[in-house]
């Protein structure tokens, strides 16, 4: 997933070089060869991937409804995102997401996870079973049960009537949609969390039993031990949980039946777009749109890896 | 990524060892505080398949578990489909796609996977380094221009776009996997059916292929799994109920239901499901230790 802890392909030379009088044909064969395996790839790079983002590049810098020819207007689209008021608050909402989301997220997979290491009998069934949620989590099925879970009358109000808090479910409540669209995220935490215990269990125990020795609690081993070797899996969940973070969609799609709403509360980046794009057809505007994700996504990705120089702790680089 | 690559079922032996000794205190807090994280979590689910047994009316109003009036109504109402269109139209076009996906999906990547792993050519290098950014790419950057060229094609309401870019190897992720994989696997043999006259074709499909099988499992399970749960791109191109799989439907009959019918909207929300949690079960080893090895999402 990470470009720089791929190892690079071995080089070539040193794999047992064919005869000499042979390698004019073999190198020929092999770029045929090459090619020919690789040309669904490329035709699918070219075809879905180049193409179309150069095509949304320019896109982006017109006035297009798929139905007259493309109007160049310069910068007039990134010009009017700054005063969208459905922009900023599309923002907004997948910023709160993010920001607040995907830090619970992993606290409840690394916190279980700690739990699930002791590997006591059933450690392998309770990790199987936490990841369902995982694996189901982003279904039209999860998000319509979710809903109904937080109308009006539903269990979690009967739950919260029962605990004396104010009645009223969370599905009509703009400020209680972001809420429960986050205990979604966090609901999902098992497959960060499988992740963290496959990390853990690399952890040699000759270091807790030294620090054992040196007279280290379980915080100080905690936080001089299991924090920095696990540094390289918690950059790694991170990195991914937060990019996914900025794509959902389906989710909020359901519970708020397609609009966004309650009062724009779940307008996420992505349905935005959806809306422009496909609702109203402003395909210009919506390229516009999804560059600049692309760029923050970008520049994400880039801090979080110039980042991890100071904080991501590759121990002799013997995992590799 | 690969401080995460280690086997997770390295531990089992040991487990076993002590599956006699009796139960210690630690043990019993251990299960104790698991097992009530794990109601909390698989409430949601349990409420879901329970709820589909009671009648409407008693859905809401109380956070409880069991029926007290046991009724398969709701089932009746959701397999009766919606606008004239049957329950089973949606799960045949679901299934058509998802196979269709997992045979595109695995063919063009082990393709891909094979020429980046095992064929010396140049721009190799090149290559690998661009499908490996592809996988960061928000798909929102190529859905548009996509949309266009497909709508230009007359290609809407039809399953090639859904389908194409899966024959096309576009799904990064599993290229990558099966490259991994196949990097592990020794080059002596690819040197052995080279000195008995094989070519590449015939040390992919005869040497390879077969070698890769524990990837290519993994990658039809989570490539079936994505397609069947895929609410975006059939959104986007499906537009006759007739071509309609089953989250999309899902979608109209939740808007075309009185919102008071949740029997009936969740109990087509446990059908749309069944096939995932059968995946679930039967291949939770694959599916956990792809996740654990591969850092596959969810």
């Amino acid at each position: 997933m990470t470009v720089d802890t791929l190892a690079p392909p071995a080089p070539p030379e040193q794999l047992t070089p064919p005869p000499a009088p042979r390698r004019p044909r073999r190198r020929w064969e092999d770029i045929r060869a090459g090619y020919v395996f690789l040309a669904p790839w490329l035709v699918g790079f070219l075809l879905l991937t180049a193409g179309p983002m150069v095509a949304s590049l320019y896109l982006a810098f017109t006035d297009y409804n798929l139905f007259s020819p493309p109007q160049w207007v310069g910068f007039d689209n990134f010009v009017r995102l700054w005063s969208d008021p459905d922009y900023l608050q599309a923002w907004k909402v997948t910023a709160v997401y993010v920001l607040v989301g995907t830090p619970l997220k992993l606290a409840a997979a690394l916190g279980v996870a700690l739990i699930l290491n002791a590997a006591f009998r059933g450690s392998g069934f309770y990790r199987s079973a936490f990841y369902l949620p995982s694996l189901v989590g982003a279904s039209v099925s999860i998000a319509v049960v979710w809903k109904a879970m937080f109308i009006d009358d539903g269990p979690v109000d009967s739950i919260q009537q029962f605990f004396g808090f104010p009645a009223g479910g969370w599905v009509g409540d703009p400020d209680k949609t972001m809420p429960m669209l986050i205990l979604l995220a966090v609901w999902q935490f098992g497959a960060p969390m499988v992740i963290f215990l496959a990390g853990l269990k690399q952890v040699p125990h000759e270091l807790y039993e030294a620090a054992s020795v040196d007279g280290a609690g379980p915080i100080r081993k905690f936080a001089a031990i299991t924090i920095p070797m696990l540094s390289p899996v918690i950059f790694f969940n991170l990195l991914l949980e937060t990019i996914n973070a900025f794509q959902v969609f389906a989710s909020a799609f359901i519970i708020s039946g397609g609009t966004g709403g309650p009062a724009r509360s779940t307008l996420f980046y992505t349905l935005y777009l959806y809306f422009r794009g496909f609702r109203d057809f402003q395909m210009g505007y919506a390229s516009a749109m999804a560059w600049i994700l692309v760029l923050v996504i970008a520049f994400i990705t880039v801090i979080f890896f110039r980042s991890s120089r100071l904080w991501v702790h590759y121990a002799g680089d013997e995992g590799r | 990524m690969s401080a995460t690559q280690l086997l997770v079922t390295s531990d089992r032996g040991r487990r076993r060892s002590r599956d006699r000794r009796r139960w210690t205190l630690k043990e019993v807090v251990f299960h104790v505080v698991v097992l009530a994280i794990l109601i909390v979590i698989l409430y949601p689910v349990a409420w879901m398949l329970l709820s589909t047994f009671k009648p409407s009316s008693q859905i809401v109003g109380n956070a409880e578990l069991l029926p007290r009036d046991v009724t398969i109504e709701n089932y009746e109402t959701a397999l009766g489909g919606i606008g004239g269109v049957s329950f089973w139209t949606f799960f045949q076009n679901s299934t058509i796609l998802a196979v269709l996906s997992v045979i595109g999906v695995v063919l063009s990547s082990a393709l891909a996977a094979y020429a980046f792993a095992r064929i010396d050519f140049p721009g190799r290098t090149a290559y690998f380094g661009i499908m490996i950014g592809t996988l960061l790419l928000p798909f929102h950057v190529v859905i548009i221009p996509q949309y266009i060229m497909f709508n230009a094609f007359g290609m809407v309401n039809t399953f090639t776009p859904l389908l194409l870019g899966k024959f096309l190897a576009t799904e990064a992720f599993f290229v990558f996997l099966m490259v991994q994989f196949m990097r592990g696997l020794p080059r002596e043999l690819d040197e052995a059916a080279r000195i008995d006259g094989a070519g590449h074709y015939r040390t992919f499909w005869s040497i390879m292929l077969p070698l890769l099988k524990p990837a290519l499992v993994t990658s039809a399970i989570f490539t079936f799994i994505w397609t069947w749960n895929d609410f975006f791109g059939p959104l986007l191109y499906l537009k006759d109920p007739d071509l309609y799989t089953l989250p999309i439907a899902l979608r109209l009959f939740v808007d075309q239901s009185s919102s008071a019918d949740y029997g009936g909207q969740m109990a087509m929300a446990v059908l749309a499901l069944i096939p995932v949690f059968l995946f679930f079960l039967i291949f939770q080893r694959y599916l956990v230790d792809g996740v654990a090895t591969q850092g596959l999402k969810g």
